[in-house]
């Protein structure tokens, strides 16, 4: 996820902030000293816990027996003494106060929350996968590199980019490693030192100007405000700006579709411009969701790009497991991508009865038993590659393998549904996100709702409701009062007041109908009441917490919890 | 006599002799929200025309303020780190963020005066 403005993020408290005086616990009559009401919990810190000196049963050690490891190092260093069932329930209390996917609707635009399917997770459990330990020798771990194996032929598949590298453990560090890349090019062809430029329209995600500066570069924005999209002639004076023949242009870098939840329609052309002078193009795959199983980014000019596999591939976002950021790129960039990935090596001691047939390890029936001086007739075994493999790679940015639980969940998850079913999958995202669009529309200002069909997020703006004085926070606290998780809020910046609503493929019509009512009920009651500022003001109003001075808090953060 | 410009990247300038006083537009503030933040210039900083000098910060969002002229930062608005209500303030009343040395005063012909930038917000919605 990139650093998108969300709701679901937790801002400091303010001390004293005004609008915690409304607290509704305190207004149930609830005190903050472990009580609870209508199981509605309030919970105190384990140190606050009335009993947090109450250890459990450590007896002395026997007479005349060594000291146990580590006993003789153990000293009191003021961590709370909790019974086991205390600090059980302290977390499992707390854990209930998160909203998730498993809950219920999560429209968070540009981070594709589906539903997780428990498939993917009995797979993962399996003690094949779950029990593997990253130092086992290679030939007993076969079958999961063979998985890892299959998985990158499948986003090859997918992205028509045969280089892929599954180490990223998120869509940023996926970025990192696409622009590592793509400077580890310029570098080996002698063009480092002066391809310093990298484009990126400003509607890019803030990561792609932090991953290029990260990187060395120097970051140029192509304006895209009138459209939400990127034109040929923008593109253009950006490109030619500072060198005729754009021989300063390292790359750039576009999300597609954008953070307007647009397809950027002139793509193909742009990219061959940037070719032409020498310029990579990396695409962010945040929004591979309304793409995959359509088109393929290699094939309109994309030379490097990032996976999410907790977006698109059903992983977890978190809770159940990290991200995952696979890049994937040309032939041509594969030398300099990070290592490792998983090659198919030469077997070192082919047994002579051996049929010698490369196809003999299947990918698709591996056996440890067939793996590396096992025998069994294999010509080739799966291993990771290191950098005597590849010499040119930019390096390594992880270790081990990369976060494989998520890797045996993608492909599960792409296994199950097939080529077919991911195709249907963005044709239902798109569909979904475009129900919404024409829903509202009459509701909210939708700035780009007369270019035609939307990707797979639809954006509104507070625009109308404006002035009536409620603002996108405004609509955005109303929908938590709503039982509903917001939708990413005043991203992207180059529309003001932006909502972006992101419903996924996995929401059914009746879930969005529920959803579009309480939006329209929203857009209603902020153009009727006469006092709709004040009234908008106060939401929400059944949550523990009541609307927070979120300025208070960022100002004088109180960053102690005494 | 003292002037006020602006760009399109909604930078306010109050123009004082051969200094340039950099704030940022009533415009801009409203886009912002209430501000949290401000990342000051070091004094003393050689700036181009067009670089980043400054950082306001909201709860919404960061924003990049750009020099708007080649100079050399000789101030920095150090009240505003402690009251950022300033911000609001207009230029010549403690509304500054920094001021800028103009090395090249040509460059002021390609900013906007008030009426120019009226007309020019008049285009943005």
């Amino acid at each position: 996820m990139n650093n998108i403005p969300q709701m679901s993020s937790r801002t400091p408290q303010a001390e004293g902030s005004h609008a915690n005086k409304g607290d509704s616990s305190h207004a149930l009559g609830m005190t903050a000293n472990d009580d609870n009401h209508a199981l509605h919990y309030e919970e105190n810190l384990l140190w606050e816990k009335e009993r947090c000196d109450h250890p459990g049963v450590d007896l002395p050690a026997p007479a005349g027996m060594p000291l146990r490891t580590g006993q003789q190092a153990r000293e009191d260093i003021g961590l709370p003494q909790v019974s086991e069932p205390q600090a059980l329930r302290h977390f499992v209390r707390m854990s209930t106060w998160n909203y998730s996917i498993d809950h219920g609707f999560f429209p968070l635009g540009s981070c594709t929350m589906k539903h997780n399917p428990r498939l993917n997770e009995k797979l993962a459990r399996l003690p094949g996968f779950a029990h593997l330990h990253p130092l086992q020798p290679e030939s007993t771990t076969q079958g999961a590199l063979a998985l890892m194996y299959e998985l990158q032929n499948w986003l090859a598949e997918l992205t028509n980019l045969p280089g892929v590298c599954l180490s990223p453990a998120a869509g940023a560090h996926g970025e990192l490693a696409g622009m590592m890349t793509i400077a580890r090019a310029h570098e080996q062809k002698g063009q480092g030192a002066k391809r310093k430029i990298v484009l990126t329209p400003d509607s890019a995600h803030g990561t792609n100007p932090a991953t290029a500066t990260t990187c060395g570069f120097e970051v140029r924005n192509i304006p895209t405000k009138d459209t939400g999209m990127l034109t040929v002639e923008a593109f253009k004076e950006a490109l030619y700006k500072t060198d005729p023949k754009g021989a300063d242009i390292a790359g750039m870098m576009v999300t597609n579709p954008n953070t307007c939840g647009l397809f950027e329609k002139d793509i193909a052309v742009i990219a061959d411009l940037l070719h032409e002078v020498g310029g990579y193009f990396y695409m962010d795959g945040a929004n591979f969701n309304a793409l995959v199983g359509k088109i393929r980014p290699g094939d309109f000019g994309v030379d490097v790009m990032h996976i999410n596999l907790h977006k698109t591939f059903s992983t977890p976002h978190g809770g159940g497991g990290p991200g995952s950021g696979p890049i994937c790129c040309t032939e041509e960039l594969a030398r300099y991508m990070p290592v490792p990935t998983v090659i198919k090596a030469p077997h070192l001691n082919p047994l002579p009865q051996g049929r010698g047939d490369s196809e003999s390890v299947s990918s698709s029936a591996p056996s440890p038993h067939r793996g590396e001086g096992r025998g069994g007739g294999a010509s080739y075994y799966y291993k990771l590659e290191t950098n005597e493999d590849r010499p040119e790679t930019c390096g390594r940015l992880k270790g081990f393998h990369g976060q494989f639980g998520m890797h045996v969940r993608a492909l599960a998850y792409m296994l199950s549904h097939g080529a077919d079913g991911l195709k249907q999958v963005s044709e239902d995202a798109v569909l979904n996100a475009n129900y919404i669009l024409r829903s509202l529309e009459n509701d909210y200002h939708a700035p780009f709702a007369h270019q035609g069909p939307c990707m797979h997020e639809a954006l509104l703006t507070d625009k109308r409701q404006k002035e009536q004085g409620v603002q996108t926070l405004d609509i955005a606290k109303a929908l938590i009062e709503k039982g509903f998780h917001p939708m990413t809020v005043y991203f992207p910046l180059v529309v003001p007041g932006t909502m972006l609503i992101e419903p996924t493929e996995t929401e059914s019509k009746d879930s969005l109908d529920r959803f579009i009512t309480a939006m329209k009920d929203i857009a209603g009651e902020a153009a009727s009441r006469a006092d709709a500022e004040e009234h908008f003001h106060a939401f929400p109003l059944s949550t523990p917490r009541r609307r927070l001075d979120e300025v208070k808090a960022a100002r004088q953060p109180v960053l102690r919890w005494k | 006599m003292a002037e006020l410009k602006f760009t399109t990247d909604h930078e306010a300038i109050y123009i004082d002799g051969d200094t340039a006083w950099v704030g940022i537009t009533e415009y801009a503030r409203e886009a912002l929200g209430d501000l949290v933040f401000v990342e000051l210039p070091e004094i003393g900083r050689q700036v181009s025309k067009g670089d980043e000098f400054a950082v306001v910060e909201s709860v919404k969002t960061a924003a990049e303020v750009y020099s708007p002229v080649d100079g050399e930062v000789v101030e920095a608005n150090d009240n505003m780190e402690g009251d950022l209500e300033l911000i609001a303030k207009p230029l010549a009343d403690g509304g500054w963020i920094a001021k800028i040395k103009i090395s090249d005063p040509a460059q002021l012909g390609d900013l906007m005066d008030e009426a120019a930038y009226k007309d020019y917000l008049k285009t943005l919605d």
